[in-house]
């Protein structure tokens, strides 16, 4: 999704005409990006509508700020990170709950240490692409239900790909606090998939 | 190390963050703990699962709706 290299001479080609004002310009740029960009912001905010607005606010702001877009990046990169940002600006200023304790979600360990619920072997991945299907649904419904601010990290680095540095700036946290949150995020997916995907006892 | 410790310290070991003394005693509670095992596995296929939840839909992206092009372009013109 985004893999850091330089801008192709499409992107380069595409944005030359953006800055000369080519009306054509835009909408192609809309249906080349647009789709992912639709992907992720349905990802964030679940709610078609704010996905819809997410991806137009994206848009404008990146229209408004091509003059700034340096090359460096592929176009792609560079309005995946436009867009991450407008979903977590929703997000923000959606009502808050109180944000809900990750520890019920954690592992429990016993007073000498060892794990509470033994660990289990998972089995394999199978080929079957409807029970693999069915798995993305399971995967994707079980980070829904981590809470919000260990959410947002997990989808950032595992699903968005962003780095430790990129994540910490979108959420405004330290590189640190990222760590802490994706790691413990990743063992509470762990715990909510682990009743679905141990490995049947013969 | 108890198996507490092993699951605090192992995404750094998975990323390569540990120093050779610390990786030895991570590693030396891999041989001993079949449980610890199993919880690495399962972790990294969490870790996987997470991040190839969404390949179906890139290798096919979604199509923009026609309506939301054209809003887009009239909030451009705005």
């Amino acid at each position: 999704m985004s893999d850091g290299a330089a801008s192709t001479t499409d992107d380069l080609a595409l944005i030359e005409r953006l800055r000369t004002g080519d009306d054509a310009a835009y909408e192609e740029m809309i249906r080349l990006h647009g789709g992912r960009m639709l992907a992720v912001a349905r990802r964030f905010l679940r709610v078609e509508e704010d996905a819809r607005d997410a991806v137009q606010e994206a848009f404008v702001s990146a229209f408004k700020s091509i003059d700034r877009f340096q090359g460096q990046a592929r176009l792609s990169t560079w309005l995946h990170r436009i867009v991450v940002n407008a979903c977590l600006m929703r997000l923000r200023t959606r009502r808050r709950k109180p944000e809900q304790s990750i520890e019920d979600l954690l592992p429990g360990y016993l007073e000498d240490g060892h794990l509470e619920r033994p660990a289990s072997p998972w089995r394999p991945e199978t080929a079957d692409p409807a029970e693999r299907s069915e798995l993305r649904k399971l995967v994707l419904e079980s980070i829904q239900q981590l809470p919000e601010g260990y959410r947002n990290v997990l989808m950032l680095r595992d699903i968005e790909d962003l780095d430790t540095e990129e994540t910490a700036e979108q959420m405004g946290i330290s590189p640190g606090a990222v760590k802490t949150r994706l790691h413990r995020a990743r063992q509470a997916l762990r715990e909510l998939l682990e009743p679905h995907l141990r490995e049947a006892v013969a | 190390m108890n198996c507490r410790e092993f699951v605090e310290f192992l995404m750094e070991y998975l990323d390569g963050g540990l120093n050779d003394a610390e990786r030895s005693v991570f590693e030396g509670h891999i041989d001993a703990c079949p449980q610890c095992v199993n919880y690495l596995d399962s972790y990294r296929e969490t870790v996987r699962l997470g991040q190839t939840v969404c390949e179906s839909e890139d290798q096919v992206p979604d199509s923009v709706p026609d309506d939301l092009v054209r809003a887009i372009l009239a909030a451009r013109n705005a």
